[in-house]
C-alpha cells in the first residue's frame, strides 16, 4: 500500500518587543532568574494586562507577510488550564476571531515551489520556563522544578498552516523559510537554540489518492531543523507501521526522543483538553483600522518568494538565484543598485556572491561599514567589460576600493593597474617583442602552438603586465600569420 | 431587639461626617491625629463584639495623620479627603500590609504594590486606618462566608451587616472611619450599606480603575464609595475615580462635575419605580417605605411611574452563571506555587488540589465548580453562553427604558438585616438577597443605596436609585434629595456606649 504524509505545521515565535504583552516588564534573553517581573506576569492577585501596541502592529505584519486576511474585530480569550509555569492558571490568547486569517506562504524545496496554505495567526502570552532538576531534565524523573516567570508574558505568534505539507523535507524547508521570513521581519531573533522560535508538527498518514485525513498525532521536542525532519520521517514511518499492520492510529501527543530517535507518547487522553475558552473580560476587543493596516502592509520589506521570482525574472540561473536570494540584506542591496548603475545581472551576481564577499572578509569589515557602492561596483565591472582591467587586476581595485583609496578608477590609476587596450600601442609591444624572438616564430610556425602562451608572457613583462592578454593573443595571431 | 438613639454621642468631635470632618481640619479646630485616636477608640470599643476590621494599622495610620496634620497647618491641604480617616475592603491590595480577602488561602500574604485606588487615597492624603471583612473573595451576601469569623451588625449584633463588604459598611454606620471603600460585583456595596444605614455607591463600570482589587468577577467588579451621606459618598468617590492606564477596562475620559447637582432638586425629572422589585419577598416595611418616598419625590416635582423591566426575572440567573464561570478563571492563580498557602504534596497536582480545598470554603468552592461547569465543553453555549445573551437583552431593554424615565428606583434589598445564620443552610436563599441590585452590574450602570428610615424592629432601610450608563450627575442628584426628603439621622445604639 502508498501512504501519503499528511503534515502541518504550528510555529510559535516570541517577539522582541522592548517589553512583554501586556506588562512593562522588559523582555530579554539570558537574564537572572525572576528579575523581569511584575504583579501582571507573576499573575499576583489584583493584577491586570493591559495590550502591547507595538507588539499587535508586528503580528499584523508577520500576517501581511505570509498573504493573511486580517480581521476587523479580534478578540483575546482566556485558555484555562493548571500548570507550575503558568502564573494565572490561564494564558491570555485567541481562539475563534485571530488577528490574521487564510493565508498562504511559498516555500522552495528542491528547486520547487510549494505554496502552503496558512490557517491563521494569532497572539498569545508565553509561559514561565520549568527547569526539572533530576535525571534528564524531564518532568517524570524530576526531584524538583524550579520555576523563571522571566519568559511568561513574552508576546508570542502562533502561525499554524494548512495540512498542505507532504514530506519531511518539505517540512524542514516551510520551517526554514519561514524562521528566515520572521527574522527579516525584524520582529523576532528567531534561533531554536535560544527557544525564540519553536516548531510542532501534525503528522497523519493516509492510502495514497485518499481525500479523507487519518488520525493526526502532534509532535513536540523538535530542536533543530534537522531533528524536525528526522522526528517527522520516524513518526511517519511508525504510522505506516500501524497502518500496514492493521492497527489504529491514537490521536495524542508525542514527545521527538533525540537520542533514541523515536517518539514517545507524552500523555494518553480521551478526546482533546476542553480549555473552556471564554472572551478576556479584563481587555477590550481590538479593532483594526484599514489605513493603519495599509501602512503596515506599505512598510513591508519584499519577500523571500517576491525576491526569487523577480531574481529569475531578471535572467539570473537557478543557482545564483538561490546563493543571492540566500545572502543577507547588504549584499543584496547592493546587487539591486550595482544592476540599477547598468551592470549586466549575471556578471553583477557573479562578483557580488563571490569576490565581494571575499574582499569584504579580508578587510575584517561587515559590509556597511566600507565605502563600496553600487554605482562603483558597477565602473568596475565595466572597466573589465571595456578592457580596461583584467579581471585579476580588478581583484585589486576592489579591494582598494574597500579599504578606502578612492573610486575604482582612481584606485586603478593610483595603483598602476590599468590595463593597455590600445591597439596601436599593443601592436607595437607585439612588433618589438616578435623582432626579438626569431626562434621562438620558428618554432611557432613549425607546429609548436603553445609557443604561442610564451610570447604572450613576453609581451605582458614588456608591458608591465597591463596589456590586454587577449588582444595580445589576437594581435600575436595576426602578425605571426 | 435593636437600639437606635437620635443625635451624637457625648464626644464633641464623634459622628462628624467628612464634610463636617473636612471643615474643622482646614479651620484648625480638629486635628487629623486628635480625629483618628477618636475613631480608633471607637474601633477598640467596638470591635471585639463588631468584627469590622481584619486589620488595623496603627502606625501606618498615625504616621499619614501626623502628615496630614503638617499639611494642614500649613494651609496646605491636598484636598477634601486630607487627613480623613478611611478604610478600604481586604480585597484591595495595601503593599506590605496583609490582604486576606478573607480567605485561608491568602492568610498572611503581604502584597508587594498598592492597588490603584490606594495610590489615590494615599496621594488625597487620606489616613488609612486599615482592611475591613468581607465575605471569602467576595462572594457572599452577609459576610458570614468570611474564614475569620462574621461581622455583626453595628444596629442589632445579632443579625448580620450585609455583604460582601459587610465589614466596610458597619465601619462606618459605627463611625470607626469616616469612609470606606468596598467592590460591588452583584450588590456587595449597595446591600450592606442599606443592612448598615449608610451610603453606598456603584459607579459605571470602567470609571474606577480595578488594578489591585482581587478578582472575583471581571465583567462585574467595580470598587466604591461608603459613607454617611449621599456629599460623603461623592468626596470618596471622586478622590479615586478616572483614567487609569494600568486597567484596559478603565473608560478613557475624566470624570464631569457632578457636585453642583446636588442641590438641583427633582423638578422635572422622570423616576420610575420597578416593578418586578416589589412584591412577594419582600418586606412590607421596605415596600411601604419604598413607597412613601415615591410620594415625596412626586411632591418634590418628579414626574413618577413604574416601570416594568421583565429581563429582571432573569438577572439573578444570569449572574449566577457570569459570575462563577469569570472566578472559576480568576481564583484559578491560587495554587501554592507563588505566594499564599501551600499544603505539600507528592506531585504539583496533588499540591495544587490540596492547598485549594483546604484554602477555599465552601462558597468559594461551589462557585468555582458552577463556573467551571458553566463553561465546560457541551455546557458553554446553554449556560455561559446564554448567560451573556440574556444581559446583553438586559442592557437593551434598560436602555429602552431610559428612554421614558430618567432614573430607576427600588429596594436595594428586599429585608433588613437578617439574622446571623439564617440564610446559611440554602444558598439559594441567600443568593435572592441580590436580586436588586444586580441588573446594575450586569448593565454597568451606575447605582447608589441611601438609608430611607428604619422598620419596626429598629433596622435600616435602603432605597436604590440606579441611572443609565456615566449618569452619575443625575444619580448624584437624585440621591441627594431623596436622603433631604429622608431626613435619616438614627445611629446605632452602641455609638451611644462609646
Amino acid at each position: 500500500m502508498n501512504w501519503e504524509p499528511v503534515i502541518g505545521i504550528e510555529v510559535h515565535v516570541e517577539l522582541r518587543t522592548a517589553s512583554k504583552m501586556f506588562c512593562g516588564c522588559a523582555v530579554s534573553f539570558g537574564e537572572d532568574p525572576n528579575t523581569n517581573v511584575c504583579p501582571t506576569c507573576l499573575g499576583l492577585p489584583g493584577a491586570l494586562p493591559v495590550i502591547n501596541a507595538t507588539a499587535m502592529d508586528w503580528i499584523i505584519r508577520i500576517g501581511l507577510a505570509l498573504r493573511c486576511e486580517i480581521t476587523s474585530h479580534s478578540v483575546f480569550h482566556r485558555k484555562n488550564y493548571f500548570y507550575a509555569d503558568l502564573p494565572k492558571n490561564y494564558q491570555i490568547s485567541q481562539y475563534d476571531l485571530p488577528v490574521a486569517i487564510n493565508g498562504s506562504f511559498d516555500v522552495t524545496v528542491d528547486g520547487e515551489e510549494l505554496r502552503v496554505g496558512i490557517e491563521r495567526a494569532h497572539m498569545e502570552e508565553d509561559t514561565g520556563k520549568s527547569l526539572h532538576q533530576g535525571e534528564g531534565g524531564r518532568i517524570h524523573a524530576a526531584t524538583a522544578t524550579l520555576l523563571d516567570f522571566n519568559r511568561s508574558g513574552v508576546p508570542l505568534v502562533e502561525i499554524v498552516s494548512r495540512p498542505d505539507i507532504r514530506s519531511p523535507a518539505q517540512a524542514r524547508a516551510y520551517a526554514q523559510d519561514l524562521r528566515a521570513l520572521v527574522a527579516e521581519l525584524g520582529v523576532s531573533d528567531a534561533r531554536m537554540e535560544e527557544g525564540s522560535i519553536r516548531f510542532d508538527a501534525n503528522v497523519s498518514v493516509r492510502p495514497y489518492g485518499s481525500a479523507e485525513l487519518g488520525t493526526k498525532v502532534e509532535i513536540k521536542n523538535m530542536n533543530s531543523f534537522r531533528s524536525l525532519e528526522r522526528a517527522i520521517a520516524a513518526e511517519i514511518d511508525r504510522q505506516v507501521g500501524l497502518g500496514e499492520r492493521g492497527e489504529t492510529v491514537i490521536q495524542e501527543t508525542r514527545h521527538w526522543d533525540e537520542d533514541a530517535g523515536v517518539t514517545h507518547s507524552m500523555r494518553t487522553k480521551e478526546g482533546s483538553s476542553d480549555y473552556r475558552y471564554f472572551a478576556e473580560p479584563d481587555l477590550v476587543p481590538l479593532a483594526f483600522d484599514a489605513d493603519s493596516v495599509r501602512l503596515l502592509q506599505s512598510d513591508l520589506p519584499e519577500l523571500p518568494a517576491d525576491r526569487r521570482r523577480r531574481y529569475a525574472a531578471m535572467g539570473l540561473d537557478e543557482h545564483a538565484v538561490a546563493v543571492l536570494a540566500a545572502s543577507d540584506s547588504s549584499l543584496r542591496g547592493l546587487f539591486d543598485l550595482t544592476v540599477e548603475a547598468g551592470s549586466d545581472v549575471a556578471v553583477a551576481a557573479n562578483w557580488i556572491t563571490g569576490e565581494v564577499i571575499a574582499a569584504v572578509r579580508r578587510a575584517g569589515q561587515s559590509l556597511d561599514d566600507t565605502p563600496l557602492t553600487g554605482a562603483g561596483l558597477a565602473d568596475l565591472l565595466s572597466m573589465v567589460g571595456d578592457g580596461l582591467l583584467s579581471s585579476s587586476a580588478a581583484k585589486d581595485v576592489l579591494t582598494g576600493v574597500i579599504r578606502g583609496e578612492g573610486s575604482p578608477r582612481e584606485v586603478a590609476a593610483n595603483r598602476d593597474l590599468l590595463q593597455v587596450s590600445d591597439r596601436s600601442v599593443i601592436e607595437a609591444a607585439v612588433t618589438q617583442v616578435l623582432a626579438s624572438q626569431p626562434e621562438a616564430i620558428a618554432r611557432y610556425r613549425a607546429g609548436e602552438g603553445k609557443v604561442l602562451g610564451f610570447l604572450v608572457g613576453q609581451v605582458m613583462r614588456a608591458t608591465g603586465g597591463k596589456a590586454d592578454p587577449k588582444l595580445v593573443n589576437e594581435e600575436l595571431r595576426s602578425q605571426l600569420g | 431587639m435593636a437600639g437606635h438613639s437620635p443625635g451624637s454621642g457625648s464626644h464633641e468631635t464623634d459622628d462628624l461626617t467628612i464634610g463636617e470632618a473636612a471643615t474643622r481640619l482646614r479651620s484648625r479646630s480638629l486635628t487629623s491625629s486628635g480625629l483618628l485616636e477618636v475613631v480608633l477608640d471607637r474601633a477598640s470599643m467596638t470591635e471585639a463584639e463588631l468584627h469590622c476590621f481584619l486589620t488595623i494599622d496603627h502606625e501606618g495610620a498615625r504616621t499619614a495623620a501626623a502628615a496630614a496634620d503638617d499639611r494642614l497647618a500649613a494651609g496646605r491641604p491636598l484636598g477634601q479627603l486630607d487627613g480623613i480617616p478611611v478604610a478600604v475592603k481586604d480585597n484591595f491590595c495595601t503593599r506590605g500590609l496583609a490582604t486576606t480577602c478573607s480567605s485561608q488561602i491568602l492568610a498572611g500574604y503581604r502584597p508587594p504594590y498598592d492597588a490603584t485606588v490606594v495610590t489615590r487615597l494615599r496621594q488625597a492624603g487620606a489616613v488609612l486606618v486599615g482592611k475591613t471583612n468581607l465575605d471569602e473573595f467576595a462572594m457572599g451576601s452577609s459576610t458570614e462566608n468570611s474564614a475569620f469569623g462574621p461581622t455583626r451588625n453595628p444596629w442589632d449584633p445579632s443579625r448580620v451587616p450585609g455583604g460582601s463588604s459587610g465589614g466596610s459598611a458597619a465601619a462606618v454606620a459605627i463611625g470607626s472611619v469616616l469612609g470606606a471603600f468596598g467592590s460591588d460585583t452583584g450588590g456587595s456595596i449597595r446591600q450592606p450599606a442599606a443592612l448598615c444605614g449608610v451610603v453606598g455607591m456603584k459607579p459605571t463600570y470602567g470609571l474606577v480603575s480595578r488594578y489591585g482589587l482581587v478578582a472575583f468577577a471581571s465583567s462585574l467588579d467595580q470598587i466604591g464609595p461608603l459613607g454617611r451621606t449621599v456629599s460623603d459618598a461623592l468626596d470618596l468617590f471622586e478622590a479615586v475615580a478616572g483614567p487609569d492606564p494600568l486597567d484596559a477596562t478603565s473608560y478613557p475620559e475624566p470624570l464631569p462635575d457632578i457636585r453642583s447637582h446636588l442641590d438641583r432638586g427633582m423638578e422635572g425629572l422622570r423616576v420610575g419605580l420597578v416593578e418586578e422589585l416589589g412584591g412577594e419577598g419582600y418586606e412590607p416595611a421596605v415596600s411601604a417605605a419604598v413607597g412613601d418616598m415615591m410620594a415625596r419625590l412626586e411632591k418634590e416635582g418628579a414626574e413618577v411611574s413604574e416601570v416594568s423591566l421583565p429581563s429582571f426575572e432573569v438577572a439573578l440567573s444570569a449572574y449566577y452563571l457570569i459570575a462563577p464561570a469569570e472566578c472559576s478563571a480568576n481564583l484559578a492563580r491560587f495554587d501554592g506555587v507563588r505566594y499564599g498557602l501551600r499544603v505539600g504534596g507528592s506531585t504539583v497536582e496533588e499540591m495544587m488540589a490540596l492547598t485549594r480545598a483546604e484554602g477555599f470554603g465552601p462558597e468559594v468552592t461551589r462557585r468555582i465548580l458552577l463556573g467551571t461547569y458553566a463553561l465546560s465543553a457541551g455546557y458553554y453555549d446553554a449556560f455561559y453562553g446564554q448567560a451573556q445573551r440574556v444581559r446583553t437583552l438586559l442592557i437593551n431593554e434598560l436602555n429602552d427604558a431610559y428612554r421614558n424615565v430618567d432614573v430607576l428606583v427600588s429596594p436595594a434589598s428586599p429585608t433588613t438585616a437578617f439574622a446571623l445564620g439564617a440564610k446559611t443552610q440554602d444558598p439559594l436563599s441567600m443568593y435572592l438577597a441580590d436580586v436588586c441590585t444586580i441588573p446594575s452590574n450586569l448593565s454597568g450602570h451606575p447605582a447608589i443605596s441611601v438609608p430611607i428610615g428604619l422598620d419596626p424592629d429598629g433596622l435600616p432601610i435602603g432605597f436604590q436609585v440606579m441611572a443609565p450608563a456615566l449618569g452619575e450627575p443625575r444619580l448624584f442628584r437624585v440621591a441627594a434629595a431623596v436622603e433631604r426628603l429622608a431626613e435619616f439621622k438614627a445611629r446605632p445604639a452602641m455609638v451611644g456606649r462609646s
